[in-house]
C-alpha cells in the first residue's frame, strides 16, 4: 500500500521555477486544507507557470481536487484553508480580497458538466450579465468568440436558444468550459473535466486545452495518466494529501524521482 | 433430469407468497379508490340535488348574494346565493398566500442558502411544531389577539377578512415554507458552483440561478398553501364574523364556504334545501381542492421538462 508518511522531504521532489526565465501566474506556499479537524492536505507547495498546463495526478482521495479547489476558494465554505495563494504579488487567501472579483479571473471548471437549465446563449450570457453588460451586440460578440474558442460555435451557432441541457455531455463541458472563458479569465481550473466522456469527446476537451493554453493558464486535475501526459507541461504527484512530486511532464513519466511516483505511473497502485 | 423439470413447473413457495403479497396490496389500493369514489359520489349526489330536486338555477346558486335557505328572497326564490362565501374564500386565501409568500421564500431562503447548520437545527423544528398546532389554537389566538388588535387598528369589529388573512397567513406560512425549503434544497448543487466559480456573487447566485431552478417547486409549495388556505374551516370561522353579506371592506364581518358549513350542517334536517344547500357549497369546496391539486401536478410536470435534458 502507498504509504507516505515516513517520507521525509529529501524523498520529495518539487521544481522550483527561476523566476528569471519563466512567469509564475500562480503559486501556493505552505498550503495547508482542513476538513474539520482532519487534514485534506499538508504541504502544497507548487508554482505554476504562465500559459502551460499542468496537470495533477494522484490516486483517490490524495487531495488533488481538494488543492484545485483551494485556488480559487470554492473551499471557502466547506474546508478551513491555511497558507498562501500568491497572484499577481496578492495572498489571494486573505480574507482583504473579494473573492467574486478573484473568481473572475481564475475560472474553474467541474467534473460534471454543469451548465445552467438556460438556453446555451444564456448560459455565457451570465456571468456577463451579473458584471452588468446588456449591450446585445457586446454578449452576441462574446457569446461567439466563447463557442468559437471552445471548439462548439459550428455546432451550435444556429441553436444558441436550445436548452443547454438538450446538449450531448462533452458538448455541454466545452459549453462550460466557454462560459469560463467567457469572462477573460487569467487563469483557467479544470477538475477532471473529461472523466464523465467517452474517448472522442475527451480528445476534443483535449485539442481545446492546447488551443487554448496559448491566452491561459491552465491547471488541470486528472486522474487519467495518458492525458497528464498528453496535453500537460508540469505534472505534479499528489498522494495522501502531500505533493511528492513536480516536474516536467516528459521526466515524471520517463525518469520520476520518487519511487511512489515510479509505482503509480506505472500501474503498481492507485 | 425429470426431477429438476418437475420442480420447475411446481408452484414454489415462494412465488405464492408474491401472489399474496401482489393480491392485498392490490385490495388496499382498490379501497381506498373505492373511499374516495364514494365520498365524491356522496357529495355530488348531495349537492346536486338543490339544483334537481328543489329546482334552483346553478348560475343563481353561484350568483346570488342572498344566503338564508329557508325563506324566500327578494326574487321570491329560495335564497340560496353563495356568491359571499365563494368571494370570502377566495379573498382569504389570496391575501394570505400574498402574504405569507415573501416571509415563506425568505425564510426557506436562510434556512437553505445562507446559515443550513442553523436552518437545520432551529428553524426546520420550529415550522415543523407550527404544522402540529391544531387550528382551533390558531383560532382561538386569532379571536383573542387578532381581532381585537384588528378592531382597535383598523376599526370595525375586528372581524373580517383581515382578521382572517392574519390569522391563515401564519396558519399556512410553515407549510409553504418547509416546501420552499425543500424545493431549494433540491436544486443541485453544481448549479451554485458553477455560478460561484464564474464569479457571481451569493447574492447573485441565490437571485438568479438557485430561485430560478427552484420556481416549479416554490409555486408548488404556494398553491398547496392556498389549498390549505382554502380548506381551513375552524380558525376561520373563528374570526372572520359569518356574516353572509358580500364583504364591502376587509374588516368587515364575512364569511368563507367552510365557515358557514361548519355552522349551519349540524341544524339542518337531512333532505331539506337547507340541507342540500349546504351540500352544494361542500360540493364546490371539493371541485376547487380538485382544482388546486391539478394545478399543483401540472407545474410539477412542465418543472420536471424544464430541468431534464
Amino acid at each position: 500500500m502507498a504509504d507516505n508518511t515516513n517520507l521525509t522531504t529529501s524523498q520529495r521532489n518539487i521544481l522550483k521555477f527561476d523566476p528569471k526565465d519563466h512567469e509564475i501566474a500562480l503559486s501556493t506556499e505552505d498550503l495547508h486544507v482542513f476538513y474539520g479537524k482532519t487534514e485534506g492536505i499538508s504541504e502544497g507547495d507548487l508554482q505554476f507557470e504562465r500559459y502551460k498546463i499542468s496537470a495533477l495526478i494522484g490516486p483517490s482521495g490524495s487531495g488533488k481536487s481538494t488543492y484545485l479547489r483551494s485556488l480559487n476558494r470554492m473551499n471557502d465554505r466547506i474546508a478551513t484553508v491555511k497558507g498562501k495563494i500568491m497572484y499577481r504579488g496578492l495572498d489571494i487567501n486573505s480574507n482583504d480580497i473579494d473573492v467574486y472579483e478573484m473568481r473572475r479571473h481564475i475560472g474553474m471548471v467541474f467534473q460534471r458538466p454543469n451548465p445552467f437549465a438556460k438556453s446555451i446563449y444564456e448560459n455565457i450570457a451570465f456571468a456577463l450579465r451579473q458584471r452588468g453588460m446588456n449591450k446585445k451586440q457586446d454578449l452576441d460578440e462574446i457569446v461567439e468568440r466563447s463557442l468559437r474558442q471552445a471548439a462548439m460555435w459550428d455546432q451550435v451557432k444556429d441553436d444558441l436558444n436550445k436548452s443547454a441541457l438538450a446538449l450531448s455531455g462533452g458538448q455541454q463541458q466545452r459549453l462550460c468550459i466557454a462560459r469560463a472563458i467567457a469572462i477573460k479569465p487569467d487563469i483557467l481550473l479544470l477538475d477532471e473535466p473529461a472523466s464523465a466522456l467517452d474517448p472522442v469527446s475527451t480528445s476534443q476537451i483535449e485539442d481545446t486545452l492546447l488551443e487554448l493554453k496559448q491566452n491561459y493558464t491552465i491547471i488541470i486535475v486528472t486522474h487519467n495518466m495518458q492525458q497528464a501526459s498528453r496535453i500537460s507541461d508540469y505534472t505534479a504527484f499528489f498522494n495522501l494529501g502531500k505533493v511528492l512530486e513536480y516536474a516536467e511532464t516528459g521526466d515524471i513519466f520517463t525518469n520520476p524521482k520518487v519511487d511512489l511516483t515510479n509505482d503509480y505511473i506505472s500501474g503498481n497502485f492507485g | 433430469m425429470d426431477k429438476i423439470r418437475a420442480s420447475l413447473l411446481k408452484k414454489s413457495i415462494a412465488s405464492k407468497i408474491e401472489r399474496r403479497g401482489k393480491i392485498i396490496s392490490l385490495t388496499c389500493l382498490a379501497l381506498i379508490i373505492l373511499v374516495v369514489f364514494l365520498i365524491f359520489y356522496f357529495v355530488a349526489s348531495r349537492g346536486l340535488a338543490t339544483f334537481f330536486q328543489n329546482h334552483i338555477n346553478f348560475w343563481q346558486f353561484l350568483s346570488g348574494t342572498q344566503w338564508n335557505p329557508g325563506t324566500n328572497g327578494t326574487n321570491g326564490q329560495p335564497a340560496v346565493g353563495a356568491l359571499p362565501m365563494i368571494v370570502g374564500s377566495f379573498l382569504i386565501t389570496i391575501f394570505s398566500a400574498l402574504v405569507a409568500t415573501p416571509f415563506a421564500i425568505g425564510t426557506a431562503v436562510f434556512m437553505t442558502e445562507i446559515s443550513p447548520r442553523r436552518g437545520a437545527q432551529i428553524l426546520r423544528p420550529v415550522t415543523e411544531l407550527l404544522v402540529g398546532i391544531p387550528s382551533v389554537v390558531y383560532g382561538f389566538i386569532g379571536l383573542q389577539v387578532v381581532v381585537p388588535f384588528v378592531r382597535n387598528t383598523f376599526g370595525g369589529s375586528g372581524y373580517g377578512i383581515l382578521s382572517g388573512t392574519f390569522v391563515l397567513f401564519v396558519m399556512i406560512l410553515p407549510t409553504v415554507t418547509s416546501m420552499s425549503a425543500d424545493a431549494l434544497n433540491a436544486v443541485p448543487r453544481y448549479y451554485r458552483e458553477a455560478s460561484l466559480a464564474l464569479g457571481a456573487t451569493r447574492w447573485q447566485t441565490i437571485y438568479k440561478v438557485v430561485l430560478r431552478a427552484a420556481i416549479p417547486g416554490m409555486l408548488t409549495a404556494i398553491v398547496f398553501g392556498m389549498a390549505r388556505a382554502f380548506g381551513e374551516a375552524l380558525a376561520v370561522q373563528m374570526v372572520i364574523g359569518n356574516a353572509t353579506l358580500l364583504p364591502h371592506s376587509l374588516v368587515s364581518p364575512a364569511s368563507t364556504l367552510t365557515s358557514i358549513l361548519t355552522m349551519g350542517i349540524g341544524n339542518t334536517v337531512m333532505g331539506s334545501l337547507q340541507n342540500n344547500a349546504l351540500w352544494s357549497l361542500a360540493m364546490i369546496l371539493l371541485l376547487m381542492s380538485l382544482v388546486f391539486n391539478m394545478v399543483i401536478r401540472y407545474i410539477g410536470r412542465k418543472g420536471k421538462l424544464n430541468n431534464e435534458r
